[in-house]
């Protein structure tokens, strides 16, 4: 009776979370600082710390994993005689899944723990009570400006990500293994199509911003204002955020690409 | 209070993000931006193309002179209809040419080979190639030598 008892308490909890979070992401969004010139301000600032200070993790894995997939590739092509389809095999995987999880993966864990432990320590110090002391809404001023940067970059990163891949395998597999540099580029040209997998791939990154933002930023608002609080808020973000990432992708796999 | 320091650096990413894209959309997926190249329509009717598919090449002499626009299955005659388009400035294509479809390397793509013909009337918008060669299907090509092979042991 007792166990039962519980089970319904902690749904009931979860289903609380999920509805409180939800409210709080509509309220973020529908929160703009009213003058112009003010949020533009804010989304600047906060587009600085979220992407430009993420550019370089993304370029230098995504380079790295064009890499390997490249070696990979090419290890098991050249066994059928077909190694131009290297290109091929690099192109698809990095645009279909690859740069859209890994920049996502990534992302949760240098922004959405810094967006997180950010927010938690300014709840800590009583900055966002004292925002609502001056009649300033915290939601308006500190939440909205970091969910929609969040929302922005993480598209951009996975574009950079899905660039900075080919090249990096491009240059393993033309300039190292020797595959003809024509027929490495043909042979992605012909099987990748723009509005496919490119677009899937940028709409899937959306998805995923969208969501590794809200967790973070809602993680950030509703943690326990103490120095233990934040780190397991910041914790949680990483973990919630991965896992929701990997079971997104599947459903959206499974839409996109599952032909049933 | 923000500087311009990161003003310009957000500026640049944005920038990246733009020029990562247009690169893919132009060396990785091969979208042509430039305006569309006069073409003209081709039909031609198989009885097998196994494989080929829509924007594959249609090619002379090995060099791509147009694509594959659409492939439906012809209902009174059992066959697939091929449409493709081909450059304009290829305007010289007898109408007693063939076309076949032809694989590139063991397991490469499909694509189209035209064999130019003697006709002096050349090819013209909407006219079709009669003269056509289904694929080489594998499955087909060793049944055939495995029943000729039991004929000759008898």
């Amino acid at each position: 009776m007792k166990s039962i008892e519980l089970l319904g308490a902690s749904l009931l909890d979860w289903l609380e979370a999920v509805g409180r979070a939800g409210i709080f992401l509509v309220q973020s969004i529908f929160r703009l600082p009213v003058r112009f010139k003010e949020s533009v301000n804010l989304l600047v600032k906060q587009l600085y710390s979220v992407g430009v200070l993420s550019l370089v993790i993304i370029i230098v894995s995504g380079a790295f994993i064009g890499m390997v997939l490249s070696l990979q590739g090419y290890s098991i092509l050249a066994k059928f005689g077909s190694e131009e389809a290297v290109g091929q095999l690099l192109a698809l995987s990095l645009l279909r899944e690859l740069s859209p999880v890994v920049t996502a993966l990534l992302f949760a864990g240098r922004a959405g723990s810094s967006l997180t432990a950010e927010i938690g320590l300014m709840k800590a110090t009583e900055q966002l009570s004292s925002f609502e002391m001056m009649g300033v809404d915290p939601l308006r001023r500190v939440i909205a400006p970091r969910f929609i940067a969040g929302v922005i970059c993480l598209p951009i990163l996975s574009l950079i990500f899905s660039a900075s891949g080919i090249l990096g395998g491009h240059l393993v597999s033309v300039e190292w293994l020797g595959v003809y540099d024509g027929a490495f580029w043909s042979s992605m040209q012909q099987s990748v199509y723009f509005d496919t997998d490119i677009m899937n791939g940028l709409i899937k990154a959306l998805c995923f911003s969208v969501v590794v933002t809200w967790i973070a930023v809602y993680q950030g608002y509703e943690c326990v204002p103490t120095s233990e609080g934040i780190g397991k808020a910041t914790t949680r973000t990483v973990v919630l955020g991965s896992l929701a990432i990997l079971a997104l992708d599947f459903i959206l796999t499974a839409a996109m690409f599952g032909d049933f | 209070m923000r500087s311009k320091r990161s003003e310009l650096l957000v500026g640049c990413f944005i920038v990246l993000g733009v020029v990562a894209l247009v690169y893919l959309a132009v060396q990785v997926s091969g979208l042509a931006f430039s305006s569309k190249k006069d073409t003209y329509q081709v039909v031609a009717r198989f009885d097998d193309i196994a494989g080929l598919t829509n924007r594959a090449k249609v090619s002379i002499a090995g060099v791509a002179v147009g694509n594959v626009e659409s492939i439906t299955f012809d209902k009174k005659l059992y066959m697939a209809l091929v449409t493709m388009n081909i450059d304009s400035d290829v305007n010289n294509i007898p109408t007693d040419s063939s076309i076949a479809v032809l694989t590139s390397g063991l397991l490469g793509e499909k694509y189209l080979g035209i064999s130019i013909g003697a006709e002096d009337e050349m090819l013209k918008n909407g006219s079709e190639i009669f003269d056509t060669q289904s694929a080489l299907v594998l499955e087909t090509l060793i049944s055939q030598f495995l029943f000729k092979g039991g004929d000759s042991e008898k």
